[in-house]
């Protein structure tokens, strides 16, 4: 049996369907974006239907997430952050339910695929752009020259400063992406393995593999973290120009 | 040695990067624990830069994966 550890990443159209020449056919990521959509809005939909003043457990659990993301942005951007609440909310829970849902056997996690990282990691760095020139105008350029350079500096401090700009995007992208084809990979090579050997000793990758999924639950929640955090850093860094005055890194 | 098995072993030595992201999770692990150990109350605050801390050093870790698929994808041309 060749087992190629790659292939729960394929992705097969089911039949092709073409809108003005544009490929929309759908494939089992779309599907599984669905579900994580309908899952998510119906889940904070349940709990904030009816609010109480003693919570049920589903809206406390609404409550904890929203104090924690506000938590977030009230670190990193400060208070005229609020404002994108709604966009890292959103952004946050895609992430992590995509992630969530992807470890269920069968499923698909549809951040393992590059281009949906790709198209979140542009979206925020083209926002965070937008954003800064809108508040600041030509002086959102500052944001090249760190607080406190020397004159004499500024030709070697502004192209790294360029570069690491454009390194945010790729790197937000390639974080998220990596992390979750590494994991799904280990699994699927752990499970290659414990089918492939002989039972007497196949059964020692088979185990490994539920303590690796017990690391692919907090790897997968701490991934959305990560990447919401940065999406906030980010803006963060557009609002405030330097903003290192409210505690943001 | 030809293209094919001169790629593989690019996509191993790919591999190669672990070994530093395990320097840098085994420098995290062991510095947070000597921060608790000397101030057990500042184990929250620590412990959430902690967490960061090892998710971005494991991502770098994996960028060498990154590097192994350009690899592979490449090896078909």
């Amino acid at each position: 049996m060749e087992s190629n550890p790659l292939h729960p990443f394929e992705l097969h159209p089911y039949g092709t369907l073409s809108l003005f020449g544009i490929d929309i056919s759908l494939n089992k990521a779309v599907v599984m974006m669905w579900v994580v959509i309908a899952l998510a809005s119906w889940l904070l939909y349940r709990a904030g239907r009816e609010r109480r003043l003693i919570p049920t457990r589903l809206q406390s659990l609404a409550e904890l997430l929203v104090e924690f993301i506000k938590g977030m942005i009230l670190d990193t951007m400060g208070e005229k952050g609020l404002r994108f609440f709604p966009f890292i909310a959103t952004l946050f829970l895609f992430i992590l339910f995509c992630n969530l849902l992807g470890l269920i056997p069968g499923s698909y996690t549809v951040t393992s695929q590059i281009v949906v990282t790709a198209a979140f990691a542009l979206f925020v760095y083209a926002m965070s752009l937008v954003v800064g020139f809108a508040l600041h105008g030509f002086r959102f350029l500052g944001i090249l020259v760190p607080g406190g350079t020397p004159v004499l500096l500024l030709p070697l401090m502004v192209p790294i400063e360029i570069v690491s700009q454009l390194a945010r995007p790729l790197s937000l992208a390639v974080r998220l992406f990596a992390n979750m084809t590494a994991g799904h990979t280990i699994l699927a090579v752990l499970f290659g393995m414990a089918l492939s050997l002989p039972l007497w000793i196949g059964w020692a990758p088979f185990v490994f593999t539920i303590a690796i999924n017990g690391l692919e639950v907090m790897i997968a929640v701490i991934q959305a973290y990560i990447f919401t955090i940065l999406t906030c850093v980010y803006l963060g860094d557009a609002i405030n120009l330097h903003g290192h005055a409210e505690g943001a890194h | 040695m030809d293209a094919a098995s001169a790629a593989l072993i690019g996509m191993g030595l790919a591999a190669a990067g672990f070994a530093g992201a395990g320097v840098g999770i085994g420098y995290i692990f062991g510095k947070m624990i000597e921060a608790v150990a000397r101030q057990p109350e500042a184990e929250g605050r620590v412990g959430k830069y902690m967490w960061i801390g090892f998710a971005l050093v494991e991502a770098i870790a994996l960028y060498g994966i990154v590097i192994a698929f350009i690899i592979m994808g490449l090896r078909g041309k």
